[in-house]
């Protein structure tokens, strides 16, 4: 164990104790708590609560693609609802919270070695603005005219025009939504990035935080600069519903009859949608890179292979991310060059991406791989990763683009990339890390059917989209009907792609009930159940207690990825665990 | 989109400036052992978080500034003249500014007094600053240039009125320092409080300046004579 004997002559902490927060009441523990663990917790459930809406539109979309007509809830406005809240939910509500808010809250100030994040209170305001803005989003399901239907993109002008469905109210609570997730997003991201910044323990210099906080730190700062651009759009387009100015909205004649909207520009909606679209698939990629890189280094019983490179690597990611956007544009009637521009951005983003997957693979490579639950969905990310990734290749070209953009291909791509993919580590990230959280493991054997079916099951449901996508089958349309270039294979291949999304959403009731089961009849996990080396693992108590730490903070002496190192007694070396001394 | 790109190069620069000095070239595979420097900085975290945030709001300005001379190019635009009354506005904010400026040093030198007389006045004429802006938006709706006009009002209308919003954020921020200035406690606990307002409100002011100078820049009457080349 921790030889205490080598800290003799070490000088008292520097780092200083902050007061901390008491809770007083039942009220002030649970409900509205300062504790970053438990806003942790309130982020996650409130995040996978709205993704499970989500997952339940998206069978409804299925059931319609497959059945079109059988099912009378799926009307045509109806279908372009359900699409335009499914995406908007998965990408904003419930991965960018659950990667932030869930596993932000809870790992960051475990992993540097802090008592709380730096501003508590700021903190707890956080997730309550959050839950609002979710509480609105949920609300525009029973308004007059229900959610708005205009596409998660959200595009002007017939996002606010007559004859989109949700025009009268949907659109309003969105907008009002998004408006308040930003808000409540930038006081929980002051958080991270400031813990990270100032928070640190002794001894935890930045070049040997886990990458997991890495990846979290630098998505944060990309997700400061980024959202301001949904924020100023959405307000802009708010203006435009409510007050009736022109910034998005053209001269107008519909029905024969000129619109008051005039001189407005719904292509600069696109510039800032997309300014902050980009860097979003990178918001929600870089913690799950940073997550993946942990989880395969202990599961490996290997130090992560190129750790430098890594950090590097995302830093690089997330600079570039802010000169692709246009890629997103390619068909919006872009100027030549400048396609050509974004073409050559977004293919060199390929560079420092494929970097991070060689040393995902070189970490592997004569690694002692275990075989564990999360380390199945890591390599599954890894997998379905560059999957989503080279199609992602494909796009970024423009004369690729252009025929395939409005097609089932761009479907099968992002959600490859930035559904399955990022899913896949939260799965593994909550496998993980249950134990600390609870105490408790995960059964072993449900974590392995719960992964099969989800990891196969995604790629039946993908894979063939791809080919109805070559094949010229068009997204967004409620219903195919006759046309003399897609054959009647294609509507079985439907027919087969939804009976698998069918089966792989049902089979997250494996995963549920597991999660529910375990937290009183799992088996007892003990402090550091994956022979971790990263700070959280060593914590007093299991579930952390309020402050984390017990009396003193950890004074760490090593990076995070001290596995099999040659020499030492046991095959990892904990992140607080002073050098051994030379002998005499 | 050039100037939210100048924007992102100084924030950009900034972020590299840290990472310099992180030793991103260190080897922590191989320096098992005791650092003494974290590479944390010596401020304090309120300090950096208002630092952070201000990067965030800056953001947010630049993106409307972007769209503003984005949407100024493609035709159709037809400014309001400036009110002549924004001279008087940017003079009070001007003023807010350096009497927050002077409470910080009177918090400094422990003052408690002229902390609360600079706290004070920095409210007075923020508030004054606000009620000057209120006056110009009727002028210009009573001169045709109302909010759905046409696209240039209503930029005017949305980016005065997400600058008074920012003061009137800040304003809550400044009760809750005179508050505590008020309720007699030893000057060392007002003075990182103190520091914060003043600092906002420089950022406010700069930010002012910069839209001040924008709407000058763009406003017919000047255009037409020629101030600028």
């Amino acid at each position: 164990m921790v030889d205490i004997g080598a800290a003799e002559g070490i000088p008292p902490a520097e780092v200083e104790d902050v007061e901390l927060y008491h809770a007083k009441s039942w009220v002030t523990k649970y409900v509205f708590c300062q504790d970053a663990k438990v806003i942790a917790i309130q982020y996650s459930i409130t995040a996978i609560s709205i993704g499970l809406v989500a997952l339940v539109l998206s069978w409804l979309i299925r059931l319609q693609l497959a059945f079109p007509g059988t099912f009378s809830i799926v009307t045509p406005s109806n279908y372009y609802q359900f699409v335009t809240m499914h995406g908007m939910i998965m990408v904003i509500y419930l991965l960018t919270a659950l990667f932030l808010g869930g596993f932000g809250n809870y790992l960051i100030p475990l992993m540097v070695g802090a008592r709380d994040m730096v501003f508590p209170y700021v903190n707890m305001l956080s997730y309550w603005v959050y839950l609002l803005a979710v509480v609105v989003l949920v609300a525009s399901f029973f308004a007059p005219g229900g959610p708005t239907g205009a596409g998660w993109t959200l595009y002007p002008p017939q996002a606010i025009l007559e004859g989109t469905p949700g025009r009268q109210w949907g659109i309003i609570l969105m907008l009002v939504s998004l408006i308040l997730f930003i808000i409540g997003f930038t006081m929980g991201g002051l958080n991270y990035v400031v813990t990270v910044l100032q928070g640190r323990t002794r001894g935890m210099t930045m070049m040997r935080l886990p990458l997991t906080v890495w990846g979290i730190f630098t998505a944060t700062i990309l997700a400061l600069l980024a959202f301001p651009a949904l924020f100023v759009a959405s307000v802009m387009m708010l203006f435009d519903r409510v007050l009736g100015t022109s910034f998005f909205m053209p001269a107008i004649v519909a029905a024969g009859e000129h619109l008051k909207y005039g001189g407005g520009s719904p292509i600069l909606f696109q510039h800032l949608f997309w300014f902050f679209g980009h860097p979003e698939v990178y918001i929600v990629a870089l913690p799950a890179f940073g997550i993946v890189s942990d989880l395969i280094s202990v599961h490996s019983r290997k130090n992560i292979f190129g750790y430098r490179m890594m950090v590097w690597a995302l830093v690089a990611i997330a600079v570039l991310s802010f000169i692709v956007w246009g890629h997103h544009m390619y068909i919006s009637g872009m100027n030549p060059p400048f396609g050509f521009f974004f073409a050559t951005s977004t293919l060199i983003i390929a560079v420092p991406t494929a970097i991070k997957v060689y040393n995902w693979v070189l970490t592997l490579w004569r690694g002692d791989i275990h075989l564990t639950v999360p380390m199945l969905f890591a390599l599954g990310f890894i997998v379905t990763f560059v999957n989503g990734g080279i199609t992602g290749l494909f796009l970024g070209n423009v004369i690729v683009d252009v025929p395939l953009s409005a097609t089932m291909f761009v479907v099968a791509h992002f959600h490859m990339v930035m559904g399955i993919a990022p899913i896949l580590v939260v799965f593994g990230g909550i496998y993980h890390w249950y134990p600390k959280i609870t105490g408790r493991m995960l059964n072993e054997r449900l974590g392995q059917i719960h992964f099969w079916i989800t990891f196969l099951g995604a790629y039946l449901i993908y894979f063939p989209m791809h080919y109805l996508g070559f094949i010229g089958v068009p997204r967004r349309y409620y219903e195919l009907g006759e046309t003399a270039f897609v054959p009647a294979s294609a509507a079985t291949l439907n027919v087969a792609i939804t009976a698998a999304a069918l089966i792989v959403g049902a089979a997250q009731t494996v995963f549920f009930f597991n999660v529910i089961w375990s937290l009183y009849k799992g088996k007892l996990a003990g402090g550091n159940p994956w022979r971790a080396a990263s700070l959280e693992w060593q914590t007093p108590e299991t579930p952390p207690g309020h402050g984390n730490w017990g009396k003193e903070l950890p004074v760490v002496y090593r990076w995070a990825y001290d596995y099999s190192v040659p020499g030492a007694g046991q095959d990892f070396l904990p992140q607080n665990q002073p050098p051994a001394i030379p002998a005499r | 989109m050039n100037i939210t790109f100048l924007f992102l190069a100084v924030i950009a620069a900034i972020v590299a400036w840290w990472l310099a000095q992180q030793r991103l070239t260190a080897k922590p595979w191989l320096d098992a052992g005791l650092v003494g420097d974290t590479g944390a900085s010596p401020l304090p975290a309120a300090k950096i978080g208002l630092g952070v945030f201000l990067a965030v709001v800056g953001c947010l300005f630049t993106l409307l500034i972007s769209a503003y001379s984005m949407r100024m190019e493609m035709g159709e635009w037809r400014p309001a003249p400036v009110p002549k009354l924004l001279w008087l506005n940017t003079g009070m904010l001007i003023l807010s500014s350096g009497a927050l400026q002077w409470a910080q040093v009177a918090a400094r030198r422990g003052r408690m007094d002229r902390v609360r007389a600079g706290l004070l006045a920095g409210g007075v004429f923020a508030l004054a600053f606000l009620a000057g802006q209120l006056v110009a938006w009727r002028q210009l709706d009573a001169a045709g240039y109302y909010l759905t006009a046409n696209p240039a009002a209503a930029f005017f209308y949305l980016i005065t009125g997400v600058h008074g919003l920012h003061i009137l954020g800040g304003q809550v921020a400044l009760g809750r320092t005179m508050d505590k200035a008020w309720q007699g406690v030893a000057v060392g606990k007002v003075r990182l409080s103190v520091e914060l307002c003043a600092t906002y409100w420089h950022f406010v002011l700069f930010v002012w300046l910069v839209l001040f100078a924008l709407l000058l820049l763009t406003d017919p009457i000047v255009a037409d004579n020629g101030w600028f080349l």
